[in-house]
């Protein structure tokens, strides 16, 4: 691809681009807003222990928090390989 | 009762001085007593765009640690009687504001004052944190671009949580958008997002489109608050801002380019 392509390609739009990678990431950053400053620990520490029996990735466990006026759930989701790595 | 609002953004360099400057001489043109304080401890510079620089004596740390008291330290405009300012402090002590003292400043104001416009500094530590705790509206300047949009959406998760009125659980600060810098070329081309495109992420009530414009330079140049310069774009929205805040119902203009008509189209905002 020459350079005058790559302008030509990312000229148009830059702004509709910007819009998409905001509104992603704010949704993400206000789901985060509310959530207890210990949840990235308790994750790691999860995480090291469940690779004590299995090996996961980082991406496989999923620590979410969220809260209503009724009550507060901690939801963890943990992804296993289908197939046991050694 | 006097109304407190915050000038904030997160970023820096959207546009807060030059907006506290001019709403607060808008409102005080309108007849309100309105009192602007500088919250940038060590970087002050609100003096300077209202061209009051060679007039200060005493600043808000000496009213806080009770070395001068507020009456010493107001500065009254020239150019409008209703207008006072207080100063930064030059300090480089970055703890020289307290809740405490800005608090008991507050209140002392809100005694004489219809109005108290707080010009917060960048970031998220204390200037910005004190500049916002007590605010019952805040004005967020936003730029329409992505890391200033982003840190808007920062600021709005912290004025609603560690504001005072969060605290004590009453009524939420009111939040106010202010696009600024906006340029309808670029938006048309694709450039630059659109106030519908912030306002689809912010979802914040519109107060007002600032367009990009020489004469906020030339303004603060010469120490006059742009709102003052009835020829300019950015002058005449800072003036529709006022107008707005206060209830009057103004179409929104400086939105699209102008050819499309000197006095814009109606813009509805959410
Ligand atoms: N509407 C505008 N058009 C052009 N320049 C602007 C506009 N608003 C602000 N500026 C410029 O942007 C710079 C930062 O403005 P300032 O009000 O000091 O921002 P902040 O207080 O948020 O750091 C200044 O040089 C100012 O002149
Ligand atoms: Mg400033």
């Amino acid at each position: 691809m020459s350079l005058l392509d790559y302008f030509k390609t990312t000229k148009p739009n830059s702004a509709k681009l910007a819009k998409e990678r905001l509104q992603i990431l704010v949704a993400h950053e206000r789901s985060e807003r509310n959530q207890p400053s210990y949840l990235p620990q308790l994750k790691q520490e999860l995480l090291n222990v469940i690779r004590k029996y299995i090996q996961i990735n980082q991406d496989d466990i999923s620590v979410n928090f969220e809260s209503d006026d009724e009550q507060e759930t901690l939801e963890l989701n943990i992804v296993i390989p289908e197939q046991p790595q050694s | 009762m006097a109304r407190i609002i915050v000038v904030t953004s997160g970023k820096g360099g959207v546009g807060k001085t030059t907006t506290s400057a001019a709403i607060a001489m808008g409102l005080a043109k309108k007849g309100h007593k309105t009192a602007v304080i500088d919250f940038d401890v060590g970087l002050r510079n609100l003096d300077l765009i209202l061209g009051c620089e060679r007039r200060v004596v005493y600043d808000f740390v000496n009213v806080i640690n009770e070395e001068a008291t507020l009456n010493q330290a107001l500065i009254r405009d020239k150019r409008c009687n209703q207008l006072y300012i207080l100063p930064a402090s030059q300090t480089r002590d970055k703890d020289a504001l307290t809740q405490e003292g800005v608090g008991k400043v507050l209140d002392e104001l809100a005694k004489t004052f219809k109005y108290i416009v707080c010009d917060s500094p960048a970031g998220i530590e204390r200037g910005a944190n004190l500049a916002m705790y007590f605010a019952d509206d805040a004005f967020v300047v936003t730029n329409p671009e992505i890391s200033s949009v982003r840190d808007s959406d920062r600021m709005l998760g912290i004025l609603s949580s560690k504001s005072k009125r969060a605290e004590n659980g009453d009524e939420p600060i009111k939040e106010f958008l202010l696009l600024s810098r906006y340029d309808p070329t670029r938006v048309k081309l694709g450039e630059m997002l659109s106030v519908e495109d912030v306002q689809d992420i912010l979802s914040l009530h519109l107060l007002g489109v600032i367009p990009e414009s020489k004469s906020v330079l030339n303004a603060s140049n010469s120490g006059t608050p742009v709102i003052l310069d009835e020829t300019s774009k950015a002058g005449q929205s800072y003036s529709d801002i006022v107008d707005r805040y206060l209830g009057e119902d103004k179409p929104h203009r400086f939105i699209d380019e102008d050819k499309k008509g000197l006095f814009g189209r109606l813009f509805r905002s959410k």
